[in-house]
């Protein structure tokens, strides 16, 4: 189908931005990468009078150091985080989970902060950057804030970001040599995630120091697997150890029952996945 | 009404636009380009890919607006002098197509893949092109094309033929 008519403006600046979003009132919308928010204006699932065009605005792009953290700009894109030395080298959990989103052509142009603000409980970023302990930085009228992933994602397709804010950048901090794997879980290519495990652990000396995992799809929301980072940290790395440690994954998860799977069979994949997950990124 | 400004299979357009209007209706309804096709208008089927500035999109899921400026190649602006590029010569000698409908699509993805990794291995390939759906071939055909096409286009392989997208 054809959208419905709507305006549309291309910014050149994040202020710019901001203004017409406050300009173009409650039915204002931001286009990012547009791979979820233009089928939505095909299906007519949405109906905005002004939509705001991110594309042109050069420093909402490209990934940078900043001290002990690396900060992505909300509009780079899947592609270029794939390919991104810097992110290979520090935030390995984020490119790995980046390819497996979708296939090449929406990589090519669907974008890393789009997809956080996007905020679907199926797609594959919003767990790793939860697991990741990452920053979200958020521009409105009165500046700039900073929200915790603990506290940006509220509710299915709802984050922290205000009706007239912008989400600008995404900051991680450094996992340097730790190893990381983002098991999906899917039924066919380019399908969304039916559970997926995000993982990323680090290994000294044949004992698993430190682990992080994030849970897509046991809720509404990412959740921390908090049960199997505090059962696996200090233990000696086995295949055993890391078995028992991941049946501890879907508690506290509340995840829905729908035509790909029943909530208890998705139980059964958090635990299944998150062994597999580990072992992967700690071998 | 949004004035744009496109280079399309390597002529320039000047057009307006709603901002409604997606890039596969603008090359279709307004340039007459329906060698590029609309499958799914789910963003799905990958029928509708086109490069835009060398990259390979979805032109249902991009607004014609958001090409302003911007470079695109559509599956009709492969062909020099008369010669099929050697993807769209691998697909006819390798009977990679039955309805056709996802031709144009496989072939622009395709070529995008190969631009990207020359010598793609069997499983790279079906990943390379997991966005472009058929519905006919069971894919065994369109993987051979493509690998076909990687062993003609390999510097030094003895047919003359233009190599990469010509964008």
């Amino acid at each position: 189908m054809i959208p419905a008519s709507f305006d549309y403006v291309r910014p050149t600046s994040v202020a710019e931005a901001v203004q017409a979003l406050a300009d173009g009132g409650d039915d204002a919308k931001i286009l990012a990468g547009g791979q979820s928010f233009i089928p939505v204006l095909r299906l007519r699932m949405g109906d905005p009078s002004l939509v705001v065009d991110l594309g042109g605005i050069a420093e909402l792009r490209g990934v940078r150091e900043e001290g002990d953290k690396i900060v992505v700009g909300a509009m780079t894109t899947h592609h270029d985080v794939t390919r991104d030395d810097l992110l290979n080298q520090h935030v390995k959990l984020i490119s790995e989970a980046t390819k497996t989103v979708a296939d090449f052509q929406v990589r090519h142009r669907g974008t890393l902060g789009g997809a956080l603000a996007h905020a679907d409980p199926a797609g594959d970023l919003a767990a790793p950057a939860l697991a990741l302990d990452a920053e979200f930085v958020i521009a409105g009228a009165n500046g700039e804030r900073t929200v915790a992933a603990s506290d940006f994602f509220e509710d299915y397709f709802t984050t922290a970001i205000g009706p007239q804010e912008i989400l600008t950048a995404i900051r991680f901090p450094k996992y340097t040599g730790w190893g990381a794997r983002y098991e999906k879980f899917n039924r066919v290519a380019q399908a969304w995630s039916i559970v997926a495990v995000a993982a990323t652990v680090k290994v000294e000396g044949g004992s698993i120091t430190d682990a992080r995992i994030g849970l897509t799809n046991m809720a509404g929301v990412p959740v921390r697997a908090r049960g199997v980072e505090s059962a696996l940290v200090g233990q000696t790395m086995s295949e055993e150890t890391v078995r028992a440690a991941a049946q501890a994954a879907a508690e506290g998860t509340s995840p829905t029952s729908d035509a790909d799977a029943g909530s208890d069979y998705r139980e059964h994949l958090a635990k299944v996945l998150t062994g597999r997950a580990v072992l992967a990124a700690a071998g | 009404m949004a004035r744009i400004r496109t280079t399309v299979d390597g002529l320039v357009y000047e057009d307006d636009v709603e901002p409604r209007m997606l890039l596969v209706q603008y090359l279709r309804e307004r340039l007459g380009k329906t060698g590029t096709v609309i499958g799914c208008d789910t963003s799905n089927c990958g029928a509708c890919t086109v490069h835009l500035d060398g990259l390979s999109v979805k032109s249902c899921s991009v607004l014609a607006v958001q090409a302003n400026g911007s470079e695109v190649l559509t599956v009709e602006g492969l062909e020099r002098d008369g010669q099929l590029h050697p993807v769209q010569q691998a697909f006819h000698d390798n009977h990679a197509l039955q309805c056709g409908y996802c031709t144009p699509g496989m072939i622009m993805q395709s070529i995008d893949l190969l631009g990207d990794n020359p010598d793609p291995s069997e499983q790279e390939v079906r990943e390379g092109i997991e966005g472009n759906l058929c519905r006919c071939t069971g894919y065994q055909n369109i993987v051979r094309a493509v690998q076909d096409a990687a062993q003609k286009m390999k510097p030094g392989a003895s047919q003359a033929a233009p190599v990469g997208g010509g964008a």
